[in-house]
């Protein structure tokens, strides 16, 4: 008899892990499935693009310049008769990278600060007033002003492409990390007074590893969302400051430096300025759409509903 | 409520402090010379003459208190003498522009009431647009309008403003020759036609800006509403017998407010801030376009003063908020 429930029992529940659960609930959501793909493609069309698609972006063909769509060039050519999707691609390299790598300074910077926050309890009033403080600073003007201060010495000390990257990257990280430290700070808050940590605490675990053991996974979740939603920031920040004509300069193409060098051409060739423009905005959209999804599926209320 | 109020205001002023110091130090630590645009002709001794009438030869500590001075002290004395004809401001030394040598303040107030028009505008029709959307998809979840209202906010949500702005230049401007694709702010409105001239040019900046404020909000909204729908309150007014209406327009919607008034009241000094990208798209001569050209300009003075002004918008509108929430709630009051 209890041979029989206990086999039962093993059929009707396979071994099921929390990530497969998580996968379950975000798979129903269609939009976020629609997004994920959608950004993979995009992650995948930038870096194996040039491969495939194997046009230099610099290559200047002036008798080929202004072009509309044709088979020889799919999205036309530029003004210098540069090919469009060559540089479309060359772009998203630079601006998914920028993304990317901001999102992951402003996550560590986030992290550290709410963990450190959260769990030192003499540190809490300081780190939290440094964070009220950076949410009080007007971010898009100083962003700008920051640039343009700091542009030409970055230029001239690690060469043109190199410096402007690091220096967006470090600027739009070192801006964007609050409400990661925010949101990690109160569930570290929390955690920290479940029993769980209490018993780690007892039997004599130092605090790095109850933080690295305990802590940190419990708070992977909210760190995940607010990965997505800083990739979007940060790509639309990037783009929004090469738009200002202040980010990578013009022959060092991104999406924002593509649609800011077509805004010239608007009346010529109004299409042009659709393709970069629509590149922003679906990655932006996709990424938006995957955070949606995530948020409910990391969220264990919601989940198995 | 009062004490509250007080303290919170007392709390923000060593903030404003302490950002107007980092503003200074960012400004002043950061290589670049404003007389390195000068011609070469000029002797080294006048160039040295002009440095010091900028203001460049003192220490840090006093450039950076004779500009509090200034910003804090001279700048408000000189309006009220300019308001009450009293002689209070004497020659009290003001915020000059490197770039024009007059007063920042006043070119400031000069280009003010075209962002404040523009942005103002929009964010009175994204609220407008917002709140009904966000209470009817809540209160219709997942109905084709709560599908489509959700999707189009989160598309408003995603798309870049300078991508927005452009593309309706395209489709209004270039193809159909609607509307002006630049504001032209020498426009005086008199009569009917020039009257009507403003509204058409107005409608695409205001639009942009709108949607994008409008994505916001309406989120919000839905969410707040859809967290007051199923509580208690709701089901006892429903079984009082109220009418739905009365249920949804009081008890919900009262309630759902909260929560949303002072994410309207927090998102003001942002539009401040995305303006700047609108402004640029629409070439509207507003605060935005002043400060890019400054930037450009090496213009410091001017830089810090609108800096510091966008700084001092959002701790005003943080402390709003935070005093409308204990008005509205009083629950979080800490008295």
């Amino acid at each position: 008899m209890t041979d029989i429930t206990q086999s039962k029992l093993e059929q009707q529940s396979k071994p099921r892990s929390q990530w497969l659960d998580v996968w379950d609930q975000f798979s129903t959501h269609k939009g976020a499935l629609a997004g994920a793909g959608f950004f993979l493609f995009v992650l995948l069309a930038v870096i194996f693009g040039p491969y495939v698609w194997a046009i230099d972006p610099q290559y200047i063909d002036i008798r080929a310049r202004n072009e509309g769509m044709s088979l020889a060039h799919p999205l036309g050519t530029d003004q210098l008769g540069r090919d469009t999707l060559a540089r479309l691609i060359r772009g998203g390299q630079t601006s998914m990278a920028v993304g990317l790598t901001a999102m992951l300074l402003s996550l560590v910077v986030g992290t550290l600060i709410g963990v450190l926050a959260g769990y030192v309890r003499w540190l809490d009033g300081p780190l939290m007033r440094l964070t009220d403080l950076f949410l009080a600073l007007p971010l898009l003007p100083l962003l700008l002003v920051i640039i343009m201060l700091f542009r030409e010495t970055l230029r001239s000390a690690l060469g043109p492409e190199a410096g402007i990257f690091l220096l967006m990257v470090f600027v739009i990280g070192i801006t964007s990390w609050m409400q990661t430290a925010r949101i990690v700070r109160g569930d570290v808050l929390s955690l920290k007074e479940r029993e769980f940590v209490l018993a780690a605490v007892s039997i004599g675990t130092p605090g790095r590893r109850i933080i690295l053991r305990h802590i940190l996974p419990n708070v992977l979740s909210p760190i995940m969302v607010s990965a997505t939603l800083g990739i979007a920031n940060a790509i639309i920040t990037e783009s929004a400051l090469s738009f200002l004509g202040l980010g990578f300069p013009s022959d060092f193409p991104t999406w924002g430096r593509l649609l800011f060098d077509a805004i010239d051409y608007l009346q010529q060739d109004p299409g042009r300025v659709l393709w970069p423009g629509l590149a922003i905005s679906l990655t932006v959209l996709s990424v938006n759409y995957m955070g949606d999804g995530l948020r409910d599926a990391l969220d264990p209320r919601i989940r198995g509903r | 409520m009062f004490d509250y109020t007080i303290r919170r205001t007392l709390l923000a002023i060593p903030t404003l402090l302490f950002i107007s110091l980092i503003l200074f130090l960012l400004l002043d630590l950061a290589p670049g010379d404003p007389t390195a645009q000068l011609p070469l002709t000029i002797p080294p001794e006048v160039k040295e003459k002009i440095r010091e009438s900028l203001g460049l030869g003192q220490p840090l500590v006093i450039r950076y208190l004779l500009w509090l001075q200034q910003f804090f002290v001279n700048e408000p004395l000189h309006y009220l003498t300019e308001i009450t004809g009293w002689d209070l401001s004497g020659d009290r030394q003001r915020v000059l522009s490197w770039q024009s040598r007059s007063p920042v303040v006043d070119i400031i107030l000069q280009r003010l009431p075209q962002t404040l028009w523009v942005v103002g505008m929009s964010y009175v029709v994204g609220v407008l647009i917002a709140l009904p959307i966000g209470i009817i998809s809540a209160y219709r979840q997942y109905s084709w309008f709560d599908q489509i209202g959700t999707f189009v906010s989160m598309i408003g949500f995603s798309v870049p403003t300078f991508f927005t702005g452009v593309l309706l230049i395209v489709v209004f401007s270039v193809e159909l020759g609607w509307f002006p694709s630049i504001y032209d702010t020498t426009h005086v409105v008199d009569d009917w036609s020039s009257f009507l001239f403003q509204v058409k040019q107005m409608i695409m900046p205001t639009m942009v800006l709108a949607l994008y404020n409008a994505a916001q909000i309406s989120r919000f909204m839905r969410a707040s509403m859809l967290d007051n729908l199923n509580q208690d309150f709701v089901r006892t007014a429903r079984s009082k017998g109220l009418r739905e209406s009365t249920v949804v327009l009081v008890h919900v919607l009262r309630n759902s407010m909260i929560p949303v008034v002072t994410v309207i009241a927090l998102g003001v000094p942002t539009v401040f801030g995305g303006a700047i990208i609108t402004e640029q798209v629409f070439k509207v001569n507003g605060l935005g376009q002043l400060l890019i050209t400054a930037i450009q300009a090496n213009d410091i003075p001017m830089v810090q003063s609108l800096t510091f002004i966008f700084a001092i918008l959002i701790v005003a509108f943080n402390l709003i908020a935070d005093v409308l929430y204990g008005v509205l709630d009083p629950r979080i009051r800490y008295d």
